[in-house]
């Protein structure tokens, strides 16, 4: 399996801080039919990152743009965690001892598990590493 | 270098004076003897025309201001009478009630004659489609360049302001060479031509902006070169003046102000004593022939300096560096005198953020809180939120370095904060002194 079908596409979109953008962004994804996979929210004073795994990130990217919002690509990658207690702890230890430094990272528990999505430096370096300490990494083909 | 009358624009300097002497003579003993709020003025200063022997005693005159045209709503100050008068302007009273300005024909002949000079200090004449986007109407933006473009032969595209995917059409149709409108104006015609597909570059043949109706800098200059593909003009004027009268030309090192048609001090505006020429202060200007409203001395509000050395186009009339604000724009934070085209001149020189800004003055307890609100640029735009802090810091301390003054910025989503198609409304000063 080659390392790059373990990247993620995860669109990114800047986000001001006031009641009513993550409705409109919402809206735009729904109206084009685009699942959200998984989302978080990163705050800063007066402005936010809204950052999602949908199934069709091409589409959801061009929908965005062309309403004025500032989107952009970021890579990620996703690690399959054990759906019980000690199962975050599991893979964190991993990562931590595999000296793979985490930017950012958000967390979802679906049909098929629960999922770690991580935003790191290297990508390719962690995703090498990862598969070494024998953790699962999901492929891109499971979001889309 | 190409010029409408070198007679008169490249006169001599000492000639321009004499003749310049000669103008504000005549004007002085009309007005003393037409004009009863002149002539009451002058008693009050105790001046007589007798008593200007030399140019230098312009400033033994008395002042205008805004607020004698107000007060003498509509025509009381006219000259003319209402048979001699060819056409009305109006000002925007956004301060009190608006100006009316009456002009006979020789007033439109003397405005257009300027622009006609102006425009082809510029590069501008017969084979120029010039693109008039500026307001047709009251404001004198419109009518006044559309004159001065007729008059040098160039053809008139008449598009006003509005329907801006309309105007890009037409512009690349019609092969509009120059266009005339406000600096905020072209950069939202640029942005909706990229959104259409457009290339200004490639897909038309514009190559000069006559740019003006509202404070601009330097460095929005070279952003816009550079983006559009065009040379970018300073025009000057206001309606008090007859309307846009007068542009930089090709060296686009000051605006030529005709010495023939008007006398230019720059005063400190607390002592009201004449300044060097390089030194800022107010703007003063005396219009040497206008009947219908004849301005002395008049107090424009426009802070810049002058430059009084013959420039390397050959003209020997002075020239004004690009307006750096008006006294009552002027915004007093903390007690430090802060002029909007500050900051924008410091928004230029930073890539991260694009060139719409709007600033917003709060009270917050007993001080006063500068915020501006900048939009992030498409390519600066990082998935980090460590980055667009750091984004928001430089912008913070960069305005802060060249103000003085505290200021907080807010990053907007791109094309949130207001567009406007005359002049632009940067500042909501919210706070109740």
């Amino acid at each position: 399996m080659e390392p790059e079908n373990f990247v993620i596409r995860q669109i990114s979109i800047f986000s001001e801080n006031r009641p009513g953008r993550l409705a409109a962004i919402a809206q735009a994804l729904g109206e084009e039919k685009i699942n959200i996979l998984a989302f978080s929210i990163a705050e800063a004073n007066g402005f936010g990152v809204v950052r999602a795994l949908v199934d069709h990130p091409e589409k959801a990217h061009d929908k965005l743009q062309s309403l004025g919002f500032n989107v952009a690509f970021t890579e990620v990658i996703a690690v399959k965690m054990r759906d019980q207690p000690g199962g975050l702890y599991e893979i964190a230890k991993i990562l931590g001892d595999a000296g793979i430094n985490i930017e950012y990272s958000y967390a979802y528990s679906g049909k098929e598990g629960a999922v770690l999505i991580l935003r790191v430096d290297q990508v390719g370096d962690a995703i090498t590493k990862i598969r070494k300490t024998g953790a699962t990494l999901l492929e891109r083909s499971v979001f889309h | 270098m190409v010029c409408w009358d070198p007679r008169i624009e490249e006169m001599p300097k000492e000639d321009l004076q004499k003749m310049q002497y000669k103008l504000l003579k005549s004007l002085v003993y009309r007005l003393y003897s037409f004009s009863p709020f002149y002539h009451d003025r002058m008693k009050e200063q105790n001046v007589h025309p007798d008593d200007i022997r030399q140019l230098a005693d312009v400033k033994k005159l008395p002042f205008m201001f805004k607020r004698d045209l107000r007060d003498n709503y509509p025509d009381k100050f006219f000259t003319a009478s209402k048979e001699e008068l060819v056409r009305y302007h109006v000002s925007s009273g956004t301060t009190g009630k608006p100006t009316v300005v009456g002009y006979t024909q020789n007033d439109l002949n003397l405005w257009t004659t300027s622009l006609a000079r102006a425009l082809t200090s510029a590069g501008l004449g017969r084979g120029d489609v010039i693109q008039v986007s500026y307001g047709y109407g009251l404001f004198t933006g419109g009518l006044g360049l559309h004159y001065g473009a007729e008059r040098i032969g160039a053809t008139v595209l008449p598009t006003s302001v509005g329907n801006t995917e309309r105007q890009i059409e037409l512009m690349q149709d019609l092969g509009a060479t120059a266009i005339a409108c406000t600096p905020s104006y072209l950069l939202h015609i640029g942005e909706v031509a990229e959104k259409m597909g457009i290339d200004i570059r490639k897909d038309t043949q514009l190559r000069t902006g006559i740019l003006g109706a509202e404070p601009w800098t330097e460095r929005m200059r070279v952003r816009m070169e550079d983006w559009l593909g065009i040379k970018a003009y300073d025009i000057y004027g206001t309606s008090e003046l007859s309307g846009p009268m007068f542009t930089e030309c090709s060296e686009q090192k000051g605006i030529h102000i005709w010495s023939d048609i008007a006398l230019v001090e720059i005063i400190d505006p607390k002592t009201e004593e004449p300044l060097e020429p390089g030194e800022k202060g107010e703007l003063t200007v005396t219009i040497l022939q206008k009947e219908a409203l004849p301005m002395v001395r008049y107090r424009i509000g426009d802070i810049t300096s002058m430059d009084d050395e013959v420039c390397a186009c050959g003209r020997t009339h002075p020239r004004i560096q690009r307006i750096q604000g008006r006294v009552d724009d002027m915004l007093i934070i903390r007690g430090i005198n802060v002029f909007p085209s500050q900051i924008e001149y410091g928004l230029m020189g930073i890539p991260e953020v694009g060139q719409h800004f709007q600033i917003v003055v709060e009270r917050k307890g007993a001080l006063d809180d500068l915020l501006v609100r900048v939009e992030l640029t498409k390519d600066s735009f990082s998935d980090k939120i460590t980055d667009l802090m750091n984004i928001r810091k430089n912008v913070e301390h960069r305005l802060k370095s060249s103000l003085n003054v505290n200021v907080n910025v807010e990053l907007v989503e791109p094309g949130t904060l207001p567009r406007f198609e005359g002049k632009s409304k940067k500042v909501i000063d919210k706070r109740s002194l």
